[in-house]
């Protein structure tokens, strides 16, 4: 798969680097004290390690250590009770060369300005995202993700927006904006709306999920335009990643976006002077501000710079969904209803039906088996493949990586065989009446998990609730038994990812073979775990044990006997 | 001598004639001083001056302010009689980037902040209640003389309130409001307890006419920088501190009034002409209905100056025999004492005739004829169907 997949050529390679005894590449720490010492900015540095749980095949990282270096501009008539930060995150694959050059010239303008309220940080952290969680964790005083960095020398006040900037040439032809944070968190609108101004102020081409603005709303053109924009931003709030240094911090309620530099082929290009200038605006518009940044929306969907979704109208669409699995738990439960009365008095006739103890109780524990059997293949799904990574290495020739990924396709595979084994544990008195349970038990469990994944991350729960909430109304152990199995399989979560994934690409206008796309999707696999452990995305944590084993009670109740 | 006495029979005419005609005329030139001496009928001038929103991007407020606070300073009315209220400190406020000013033109052409301004309420002390306090008098006795307001029923006050507002309410520090029945209820406490003569009330808001709607007091002359319903908009943004500077209305009341001096004789009604809608955007208003005298005979500095009357005098007072005099006339009165005059105000206005008030709306109702044979036409419908045998037992 990468460079460290083959064992041999790992071994290799590690034994060169110890003979080297120096980092493949590393931040010019000393340098950037100095040159930031010479703006007149504070200066400090703080150093993280931790050691991932398995080698990071995009990244080649496996333990990793640096240094993140920060100045501070003091506000000269202010108490430093607030701040905002200007970050750049380098690492190794460094598309962000050039950032660091307008940052500094930045610091060094900003200098001399006296109308500073609040301390600005100029942070540029190493490792990328892991640098900024090592500073943010440090920063904020708490332990989220394991991350062990030292505590921070110089401290600034409440952090109220930060900028990310990447920057890979020193020419741009268009700015895009990433606003999509982990777990799919967004920032407040007014902060996108505040870069849309100095877009449209300094005359510079501003971009949204890599697409230009539509120009032409009246026509077919610019709503479908919108729409692909739009679903663009639903996969990627879907995906629970952060894309970009500021996905991390709006963990901490901090404001943040990402501007990326982009040069494509156009013919007009804009030199760092403009991103400059349209960055000093932000700042000082925000240096403005009293309050933290509140008026304006923070669930949204964008199908334009310009444009948005707001929550109240698309959070219907998600409740309809879920009514669908209500509705079908309700049909379930007065049938299951009837069928007692039908079983106490076969005579039939009106008369006050007695609740039936002895038949229910055994349903009910005819239940919990399934239950804790799904749950405990979730369970595995989830701490499996890390755990049992070194053991797969010695006996497989995989990477750990490999391990990881095709542990995780193992057990997901395993619990398609699980119907088959479960019977042995669930006695069959009233089989009808079994998986009409278990099924309408999984329906109310499926509408919990939606209703709270659609809670905090719109895009995720949505995007689940259409995969899976017509395969598990339907299912049931009679009928076109191979067509529901083929519907329940396509829609499980493992294919929802892949399709997305294919979606994504697609909508991109980049589209990928199958070859391609199992390879993108088994890196996207390894990353969801990898996040989940570094970052503490919930991605994966989500499906693997919370829908997957309700994916299962969905496949036990299709293969009931 | 018959002929002396005769020629001076028409001489003397002509004489007494001319005297006459001289008396005439000097007693009409001394009730002409008279009448000018006595015309406004205030000995003192005080200024209350508020603004009444905080943050950054409200600067122009607090230059609002202190535009009409430096004219009024400059006409003559002395920071003792000037109640200042700012609600936010932008001279130096860390975001200014000249520190120390406040300036109200672009390109930094005029600081209204200068040297000797005096705040008497700042900041977080700019509230409702202390403001209504500082109108009615109702002030603890700790308050420091120059946070109080110590008219008497000769003080012409001018009142001038800036920040933000909508349909009948003043926003206060973004916490609270005061609302125009509140305003009103506080100028009738002070016209009865005797705390104005003459009251001008200006306010630059958004909506500020609804503001003097509600006004019932006499004696009060409101202008308001737009209609309810419409918006007073900002003049200009400067680039260098990077908000806007002035409302449009005081901008152009600040330009209105840097050509008044204390000898002007300016009257009101030049200053409802400032600022047309081609220049303010918002239409301007005013209110003189409860005003007694004609706009046009209100001269500017009766209210934005403080002009003091001299009266001459010629007669002498001895105060050393003073108090046998007060004795005296002291006995005298008790002595004309009997018939009593039951005691009054001077000069007690009728004020629902001074208020002309609109006839109330009343509520449409049907005429009571159609009430009637809509009853009527139930009843006979009740009874059709039911039969007719029971309409002989009602009727």
């Amino acid at each position: 798969m990468g460079l460290l997949s083959d064992p041999v050529r790992r071994r290799a390679l590690a034994r060169l680097v110890l003979r080297l005894n120096a980092p493949l590449w590393a931040l010019p720490v000393a340098w950037l004290e100095r040159t930031m010492r010479s703006v007149g900015l504070e200066v400090y540095t703080q150093s993280f390690s931790r050691k991932l749980p398995f080698p990071d095949e995009t990244h080649e990282r496996y333990m990793v250590s640096g240094t993140n270096v920060y100045g501070i501009l003091r506000a000269p008539r202010a108490a430093s009770t607030e701040s905002l930060v200007l970050t750049v995150p380098c690492g190794s694959d460094s598309t962000n060369s050039q950032a660091v050059g307008l940052l500094l010239a930045l610091a060094a303008h900003f200098r001399g300005q006296i109308y500073w309220a609040k301390d600005i940080i100029f942070l540029v952290t190493e490792h990328d995202l892991l640098g900024t969680e090592a500073w943010l964790e440090a920063y904020h005083d708490v332990n989220v993700t394991g991350m062990q960095s030292s505590p921070l020398q110089g401290r600034a006040g409440a952090i109220q927006a930060a900028v990310a900037l990447e920057l890979s040439s020193d020419v741009v032809t268009s700015l895009d904006v990433a606003v999509e944070g982990l777990n799919g968190q967004l920032p407040n609108l007014d902060l996108l709306n505040l870069f849309q101004t100095f877009c449209q102020k300094g005359g510079l081409l501003c971009t949204l999920q890599g697409k230009l603005q539509p120009q032409d709303w009246t026509s077919l053109d610019g709503p479908l335009q919108g729409l692909q924009t739009l679903l663009l931003m639903v996969l990627r709030q879907a995906s629970g990643r952060p894309h970009g240094s500021h996905g991390l911090f709006l963990r901490y309620r901090v404001e943040a976006l990402t501007l990326r530099g982009i040069n494509s082929f156009r013919q007009y290009k804009y030199d760092l002077v403009a991103v400059g200038k349209a960055l000093e605006g932000m700042f000082r518009k925000l240096n403005h501000l009293l309050e933290r940044l509140h008026q304006s929306f923070f669930l949204y969907l964008l199908p334009a710079l310009s444009r948005f979704v707001s929550i109240g109208l698309y959070m219907p669409a998600a409740g309809f969904l879920l009514l669908v699995l209500g509705l079908k738990a309700l049909e379930l439960w007065m049938q299951l209803h009837e069928a007692e009365v039908g079983l106490e008095e076969p005579g039939g006739g009106p008369g006050p039906s007695v609740p039936l103890p002895p038949s229910q109780g055994v349903g009910l524990a005819s239940l919990v088996a399934p239950l804790l059997i799904s749950q405990a293949m979730g369970l595995a799904l989830y701490v499996l493949p890390v755990l049992g990574q070194h053991v797969a290495t010695q006996h497989f020739p995989v990477a750990e990586a490999e391990a990881v990924v095709l542990t995780l396709l193992a057990i997901y595979a395993a619990g398609l065989a699980l119907p088959h084994n479960t019977h042995r544990v669930v006695s069959t008195q009233a089989p009808d009446r079994g998986w009409m349970a278990l099924k309408l038990v999984a329906l109310i469990y499926l509408a919990l998990q939606l209703g709270c994944i659609a809670l905090t991350n719109f895009s995720l729960g949505f995007l689940l609730a259409t995969t899976m909430v017509p395969a598990a109304a339907l299912a049931k152990p009679h009928g076109p038994r191979t067509l529901y199995a083929a519907l329940l399989v396509l829609t499980s979560p493992a294919a929802t990812l892949l399709g997305s994934l294919f979606l994504w690409r697609e909508l991109q206008e980049a589209p990928l073979s199958l070859a391609e796309g199992w390879q993108l999707f088994l890196a996207a696999l390894a990353q969801g775990v990898l996040e989940h452990h570094t970052y503490g995305a919930l991605l994966f944590p989500l499906l693997s044990l919370g829908l997957y084993p309700c994916w299962l009670l969905f496949w036990n109740v299709l293969f009931w006997k | 001598m018959a002929v002396t006495y005769c020629l001076s029979r028409p001489a003397t005419a002509l004489v007494a004639v001319l005297l006459l005609s001289f008396g005439s005329v000097a007693a009409s030139h001394i009730e002409d001083q008279a009448e000018q001496l006595f015309r406004s009928g205030h000995t003192n001038n005080w200024a209350v001056l508020v603004c009444t929103s905080r943050f950054w991007f409200n600067y122009r407020h607090v230059a609002n302010t202190l535009s009409v606070y430096r004219s009024v300073k400059r006409l003559g009315i002395p920071d003792s009689h000037i109640v200042l209220m700012l609600a936010d400190d932008m001279a130096c406020n860390p975001r200014n980037p000249k520190p120390a000013t406040v300036f109200s033109h672009k390109n930094m052409e005029l600081n209204v902040y200068g040297d000797d301004v005096e705040v008497d309420y700042r900041s977080y002390e700019v509230t409702v209640e202390n403001f209504l306090r500082v109108l009615t008098g109702r002030i603890p006795p700790s308050t420091p003389r120059s946070k109080r307001l110590l008219s008497d029923d000769r003080s012409n006050i001018l009142i001038y309130m800036t920040g933000h507002g909508g349909n009948g309410f003043l926003k206060f520090q973004d916490s609270e409001e005061i609302t125009n029945i509140e305003l009103a209820d506080a100028f009738e406490q002070m016209w009865q307890k005797r705390r104005y003569n003459e009251l001008l009330f200006i306010i630059d808001t958004c909506q500020g006419a609804s503001m003097y709607e509600r006004f019932y007091s006499p004696n009060i002359m409101a202008l308001a920088s737009s209609q309810v319903g419409e918006d007073s908009l900002s003049h200009q943004p400067d680039p260098a501190i990077g908000v806007h500077l002035m409302d449009r209305y005081t901008f152009y009341v600040l330009e209105f009034l840097e050509e008044i001096n204390p000898a002007s004789q300016t009257n009101m009604n030049d200053l409802f002409q400032v600022c047309p809608k081609s220049l303010c955007v918002s239409t301007p208003g005013h209110r003189t209905d409860l005003f007694q005298r004609d706009p046009k005979n209100v001269l500017i500095t009766d209210f934005f100056g403080s002009v003091r009357k001299v009266e001459i005098t010629t007669e002498t007072i001895n105060l050393q025999q003073g108090s046998e005099i007060m004795e005296s006339s002291y006995k005298e009165d008790q002595m004309d004492e009997e018939p009593v005059e039951p005691l009054k105000y001077a000069e007690q206005l009728p004020v629902a005739q001074i208020i002309h008030q609109k006839p109330k709306l009343k509520d449409w109702h049907p005429p009571g004829g159609f009430i009637l044979g809509l009853w009527a036409l139930i009843i006979m419908v009740f009874f059709k169907t039911y039969g007719i045998k029971h309409m002989k037992f009602i009727f």
